[in-house]
Order: structure tokens, then sequence, then C-alpha cells
């Protein structure tokens, strides 16, 4: 076996928590149910990843099968990375009927047209997705394992997942490589990203809980605001005020779970507007500033600002827009005419 | 009765009974809450401050979370002639004591008392060094 394909799996081993080693090696299948009764669990992971070595040695192990593992691992731990959204687009409006291994047999040969060395692995899963991992090389150089790009496709749709490797140079060539073996014309990078792949896919698949405008002239009754208060002494004086902050908040943010984003950033191309005797760059150029929404979820945290007392309610739409608009990277540029901000149409 | 601000809703005032006492809360962790407190004070009728307002200063458990500087609610106190108390809500026996201040200070705001009045509280609030 080679010595590079034994480090690769001998370090995927080890960025596994101990506890889950017996159950991805089951999932990988490559070593037997025997050989993996031979393994010692409740060593240190130093010992284990080299008797899972020595094991694949005995199996003659290539890249292939190491990149096999190496997808498990990324499915499983998929949030570690950060994912990008794409959005292709088809010329004409035939709905083809979508053939895997066409689809496969199309993309690798578009690849290694353009860069011989290249190591792709491709698997499918229940829901419909289609991972793809490529580890990139040079026409000198064997590919990099260690800075595999991955993408998740899933075929109904048209979005593409993509976690970029560092060597963002190759991009463009996956996304051509993308679009030629699903018969799109034209790919397009959306304003998406986020740690969790499941939160984006919930909003481009509008997987989440959206609110449907339903005429409601009064708040529905007996909705108890604050469960907490069964002392009848206590009086809430405010309380019309926070049922009407629950009310327009169910309406924005719908009553389920919010996708999980961890920013939203918004770029500013607007004037500086200050008084015009004050002389600082009034209106002479545009005020370059980058405002940056940070949290473990984003969503949530804005869901609460309201209730919390915070910030008033409704909340801004530039904030609220995020699901709907599928993106959490704005550019805000002057006012024109009657709309207060325009986005940049991608 | 509990309030996020004043002044009061006025749909609600045929149902609010007198006020005794007016305890504004102001949350150590929150300029906000200050902020609030303050414009809300606007809205006090001259008379309450004869005794009838303190102010609460919650979460001075976490030091390290301090939003509000110390002397800002003290001089706040001195302006307006009322007592400072400050608790940390998230211990149950220092909840509980400042509940039994609160509710000792109400009896005697709503004459409960005989014999003391919530003018007392005014002269307590003297300062040794002003003799």
């Amino acid at each position: 076996m080679d010595e590079t394909v034994a480090e690769y799996i001998r370090r995927t081993v080890l960025k596994i928590p101990r506890d889950e080693i017996k159950v991805m090696l089951q999932k990988w299948g490559f070593l037997s149910e025997a050989q993996l009764q031979t393994l010692n669990f409740h060593q240190i992971k130093d010992n284990i990843s080299q008797e899972v070595v020595q094991l694949c040695e005995e199996n003659s192990a290539d890249i292939k099968q190491a990149a096999a593992l190496d997808i498990i691992y990324n499915h499983i731990y998929q949030n570690k990375r950060m994912w990008s959204v794409y959005q292709m687009r088809k010329s004409g409006e035939e709905l083809e009927y979508f053939d895997i291994t066409d689809f496969k047999k199309k993309f690798k040969r578009r690849l290694r047209s353009a860069l011989k060395n290249v190591t792709i692995t491709f698997k499918e899963y229940e829901d419909n997705a289609i991972w793809i991992r490529v580890a990139w090389g040079t026409p000198y150089k064997k590919p990099n394992q260690y800075k595999p790009s991955y993408v998740v496709y899933h075929s109904q749709t048209p979005y593409v997942f993509i976690s970029a490797s560092v060597l963002k140079s190759n991009l463009p060539l996956l996304c051509q490589a993308l679009i030629v073996a699903s018969n799109y014309h034209d790919i397009r990078e959306m304003e998406l990203r986020s740690h969790s792949l499941n939160s984006l896919k919930d909003i481009v698949f509008k997987r989440y809980s959206q609110n449907f405008q339903t005429y409601s002239p009064k708040p529905l009754q007996g909705r108890n605001v604050e469960p907490e208060n069964a002392d009848i002494r206590i009086v809430q004086e405010n309380r019309n005020e926070k049922e009407r902050i629950h009310r327009l908040n169910q309406e924005v943010f719908g009553s389920g779970p919010q996708p999980k984003l961890e920013f939203a950033q918004y770029k500013l191309e607007t004037m500086f507007k200050s008084d015009p005797k004050m002389d600082v760059l009034d209106k002479k150029e545009p005020f370059r500033c980058l405002v940056k929404f940070s949290s473990p979820h984003l969503l949530e945290s804005l869901k609460s600002l309201a209730p919390a007392g915070m910030a008033d309610a409704p909340l801004s739409p530039l904030l609220t827009c995020i699901p709907h608009k599928a993106r959490n990277y704005f550019k805000i540029r002057e006012k024109k005419g009657l709309f207060p901000e325009s986005f940049v149409s991608p | 009765h509990l309030a996020t601000s004043l002044p009061l809703p006025s749909e609600r005032d045929h149902l609010r009974p007198r006020i005794d006492l007016i305890v504004f809360m102001i949350d150590i962790k929150s300029k906000y809450s200050l902020k609030n407190v303050e414009t809300s004070l606007a809205h006090v009728d001259a008379s309450f401050f004869l005794g009838k307002v303190c102010f609460l200063v919650t979460g001075v458990g976490r030091v390290n979370a301090c939003s509000i500087e110390m002397n800002a609610v003290c001089k706040l106190g001195e302006a307006y002639c009322s007592p400072v108390l400050f608790c940390e809500l998230e211990l149950e026996g220092i909840r509980a004591a400042t509940a039994q201040r609160l509710v000792r200070m109400l009896q005697i705001c709503a004459g409960h008392i005989p014999g003391v009045s919530a003018l007392s509280f005014v002269s307590l609030m003297r300062n040794s060094d002003d003799d």
C-alpha cells in the first residue's frame, strides 16, 4: 500500500472521536466485521489508527477507499466546514431525466480533460444528495488529499452546495464540470454561506416554517404569551404591547425553528449624511463600511430581540428578509427614487 | 403591577388601584436599562419622590458583566432623593431577602405601619457629612 495512502488513512482516523471510530469504520465497509473485531477501541487513538492502517495494508487499500472514508467523515461532521450555495440555470424548459451514471461520467471526463491529477469520489445518500469529493493536483504534482473540495448536489434541484478547499483557483473548473455533467448552462454563486449545511438546504428548498399571510384581525384568543405568570396578583401593564410584539414576530419569523446561520454581512456603499456645515465627507464619496452580525444562531437571536425588549418590533426588513431572499451577504447602495435601499441583484 | 416603561398605558387607567411604591429596576448589565429608567422618571409625579420611589439594581453578582457605573446609579438616587437597593436575582436567598425589604417598604408607604411614614425614608438618606 502506498505510503501516502497509509498516512492519509491514519490522519483521517485520528480526526474521528474515539467513540465514533467503530461506527464509522462499519459505515465505510472496507474492513470486514472479523477484522473490526480484532481492533481494541479502548486504547489511545494513536494506537487505534496504527492498527487500522495495518488492517488496510492487509486489504491493500488505495486512495479511492481512503477518499471514501474521508467523505463519510465529512458527511457526518459536515457542520465543521463552511458551505456556499450555488444556483444553476437551464437554457430550455425541458425536464431531462437525470441519470446518475451519466452525470458521474461527464463530470469526471470534464475535470480530467482539464487537469490530469485529480482524485474524484462520489457517494450517494438516501435524501437524494450526491456527495462529490475532489482532491486537486497540478500537471506536475499528485493531488493534495488534505485540501479537497466537497460538493453536495440534489439532482432534482438546481442547487449545489460547495465547500471549497483553500485552493480557490480550482473553483471555476469545478463549476464548469458541474454544469456540463448536470446539463445546465449557467451557474452563479448565491450570497448565502453558513456552516450548517442542513440549514442552507432548508432555506433554498424552503423547508423552514414560513409565514403564510392569513387575515387575522385580532390576536388569537387564549394564547399565553407569558406562561410563567401563573400568579393572578401580578398584573402586566404592557400586555397589549407584548402581545403585539409576539404577533408581529410570529408573522415575520413563523412559529417553527429557524435555519441556522452564523452571520449576516452588510456592505454599505452609501453616502455619509452629515450636517453640511460639518464638512465631513458630506456627499463627496461613499462611506465604506461593513456591518457584520455574528451569532451561534443568528435568526433565533433576531427573533428574540423584540420580545427581550432590545429592539423595536417590527425589525428592519434588512434583517428579516434573510431566509426569504436566501442570502446573508448584502450590498446596500444609495436611495434611488422611493425605495429605501436597493440590493445588488446578482 | 409590572411595566416595561412609563408612562403606563392609559387604556388600563380605570383598572389600576392607588400606587404606593414605584420600584425602578436597573439591570447592571444593560445600559439601555438605565436609560429607560431615566426617561421613565420624567413621567412620575413629584409627590412620589417623598419616599415612594426606590431604585433596585439587579445583577450585581456578575461583576465582570457590569455595563453601568455605580457612580451613575448612586447619583441618580441622590438626585431623586430615593434609596438605592442592590440585589442579585439569580440567588434565591438574596431574592427572598430583597423581596421582604420591598414588602416592608411597601407596608410603610401604604400607611399600614402606624407611626412610620414614607417620609422617613427621605430623612434616612441624608448623608452624615451634611451635618
